[in-house]
């Protein structure tokens, strides 16, 4: 990998944490996977957002992780250090179908033009080619609030139409998610190693926002499986400040996620 | 006793009513003390039955008593969990299952996917039914409930809620006429549930995140506890608050010290990471010929659960603990 070369003295997954740090609001209730969602979402708690709230799929509300102590899932006693309240798992899973959660945030194995996310398999699902793990609470998670989502960018993860719809995005564009049977929630934000990406509030097609330092738009195309609309006023995003990349090295010393 | 062929014989998805409350009517629910051994409990598992298991991926999974469900060499069973980690492995690998029903089933993020769910759900040789994670929560709720089938706003427009097929339904709500997704209730023969401590009657007090167990335990025809610890009845009744799962849902209580080993039981021991490296290496050079190792190794070789224990080794013993217990050091 070359890509976080050019941007500098970090890694391309301490570069995903703090854009999509950036991306969340002070006073939020975050559901957070682990790894790069979790660090993004201390990340600005530490920074700005000081009554954020992060939510763990294990049945968490409000924990803060001991630094060095990173969870090896949502589901360990790592994820309730300070916490205000342990829940069963179903009923945290419930407080996003009430509508008590602002953002979900996620990694993703293959993501599609409308936001589809797949974790389930590659190929056809009745003959995969590889079967992955699942989609845990991702399904639920992305059908019933905001989705922010952090991955690598490249031409085989970002594909026309995914195998298998794992976590629902846009569907098939324009009112599709909606008329599924899906009226809330949706596919916000794509943080990636290159860009930031949105979607067309019409089509619902997958947008580049904003670039980061040095990545040009040809560069994000050609790491596309797909045609990319690129926003009329196309930003470029400041790169991670030191404080921000201190903060991410204290939580994650051995660097078990920001590798 | 109401098990799975029985409703399979059936054709119905949900166990019908009536059959769920003569099967917990028959039960003996009296408080009598059920302590046992791990051989016999295990013998209180039929072939061909539905087992849930609690926790949550690498939490308060009830290693004890799935290493002696593989030592007894069932077979047939199905088994529910709302994430699915090595244990998975363990059961599709020593031939006790070919039928998991969970949202998520890989050892845990860090060690990437499967290699073992991978062989034997690719060459079909098991089968690895999906859900989403909430639709697990909800059917073991409806089970536990006693209702039929429970309402619910997700898996609908996703090739999740389209591969389960006819296993879900939609309808229009009958007071709002907007579509909710229908559940049908999950009622499994046994549960297995390992806890911090309980008495010798079942009363089972659970510490840190209580994953599904509940519901679990309230759903299934019949509990099998391990526990840290057993406690004496005073003691539970000095903080009745403590106590998630009720005597009367329980028909074995089996103490099994370190029973989750090499996973996590908040607050007496973090995962055995060095453990789970090493097994995660065997399966990385021949998934099934290391799993199968691994299970010949630590799972038939031992002569006691003890025995298990020491094969983890001591250094790995004493470094989960401290971990664990480090929660109550602040």
């Amino acid at each position: 990998m070359t890509k976080h070369d050019r941007a500098g003295a970090y890694t391309a997954s301490e570069l995903l944490a703090v854009m999509a740090s950036r991306l969340l609001k002070d006073g939020q209730i975050v559901f957070a996977g682990v790894g790069i969602p979790l660090l993004a979402a201390t990340l600005a708690q530490r920074n700005f957002a000081p009554h954020l709230t992060i939510l763990f799929e294990g049945g968490t509300i409000g924990p803060f992780i001991v630094p060095g102590e990173l969870p090896p899932s949502t589901n360990e006693q790592r994820c309730t250090r300070r916490a205000n309240m342990v829940l069963p798992i179903t009923d945290v899973l419930l407080l996003l179908q009430r509508g008590y959660v602002d953002v979900g945030f996620m990694g993703g194995a293959q993501i599609d033009r409308f936001g589809n996310l797949n974790s389930s398999f590659i190929g056809d699902s009745d003959n995969p080619k590889i079967r992955l793990p699942g989609t845990g609470g991702g399904n639920d998670i992305s059908s019933l609030t905001d989705m922010i989502v952090a991955m690598k960018h490249e031409k085989r993860r970002f594909v026309a139409d995914v195998d298998f719809i794992t976590s629902p995005g846009w569907i098939k564009g324009r009112r599709t998610r909606a008329e599924a049977g899906l009226p809330q929630g949706g596919m916000w934000r794509v943080v990636t190693d290159l860009a930031i990406l949105g979607f067309d509030d019409q089509t619902r097609e997958m947008k580049v926002l904003a670039l980061h330092q040095g990545v040009t738009r040809e560069q994000v195309q050609e790491n596309t499986g797909f045609e990319l609309l690129f926003d009329s006023k196309l930003e470029t995003a400041e790169p991670p400040r030191p404080e921000e990349l201190a903060v991410l090295r204290e939580l994650d010393p051995e660097r078990l996620y920001t590798a | 006793m109401i098990g799975n062929e029985h409703r399979m014989s059936t054709g119905t998805l949900v166990e019908p009513y009536q059959q769920l409350r003569k099967a917990t009517l028959a039960r003996d629910r009296g408080l009598r003390e059920k302590v046992m051994s791990l051989e016999e409990a295990a013998g209180l598992v039929k072939n061909g039955e539905h087992v849930a298991i609690g926790g949550c991926t690498l939490s308060r999974t009830p290693i004890a008593m799935i290493w002696a469900l593989i030592r007894a060499r069932k077979q047939d069973l199905t088994v529910s969990r709302s994430i699915t980690s090595t244990e998975g492995d363990l059961l599709l690998a020593s031939g006790v299952c070919k039928h998991i029903i969970t949202s998520w089933f890989s050892q845990g993020i860090v060690w990437g996917v499967s290699k073992v769910m991978r062989h034997y759900t690719e060459a079909k040789l098991a089968r690895f039914d999906e859900w989403s994670h909430m639709s697990i929560g909800l059917r073991y709720r409806a089970g536990a409930m006693g209702v039929p089938f429970m309402p619910s706003r997700s898996m609908v427009g996703s090739d999740v809620g389209k591969r389960v097929g006819d296993q879900i339904r939609t309808m229009a709500c009958p007071f709002t006429g907007e579509q909710v997704t229908l559940l049908p209730a999950l009622n499994p023969d046994v549960a297995l549930i390992h806890v911090q401590r309980c008495d010798a009657y079942g009363n089972a007090q659970l510490d840190g995140l209580q994953f599904m167990d509940i519901d679990m335990a309230m759903a299934a025809n019949r509990v099998i506890l391990t526990t840290e610890r057993i406690v004496s009845n005073d003691q539970i009744r000095r903080t009745p608050d403590a106590t998630r799962i009720p005597f009367f849902t329980v028909e074995a209580v089996v103490e099994a010290p370190m029973g989750c080993a090499p996973h996590e039981c908040y607050g007496v021991y973090e995962p055995f990471f060095s453990s789970l490296d090493d097994y995660a290496e065997r399966v990385s050079k021949d998934a099934v010929a290391g799993c199968k190792q691994y299970l010949e190794e630590f799972y038939h070789a031992p002569k006691s659960w003890p025995e298990y224990l020491d094969k983890l080794g001591m250094d790995a013993v004493l470094d989960a603990c401290r971990r664990g217990r480090s929660v109550h050091n602040d």
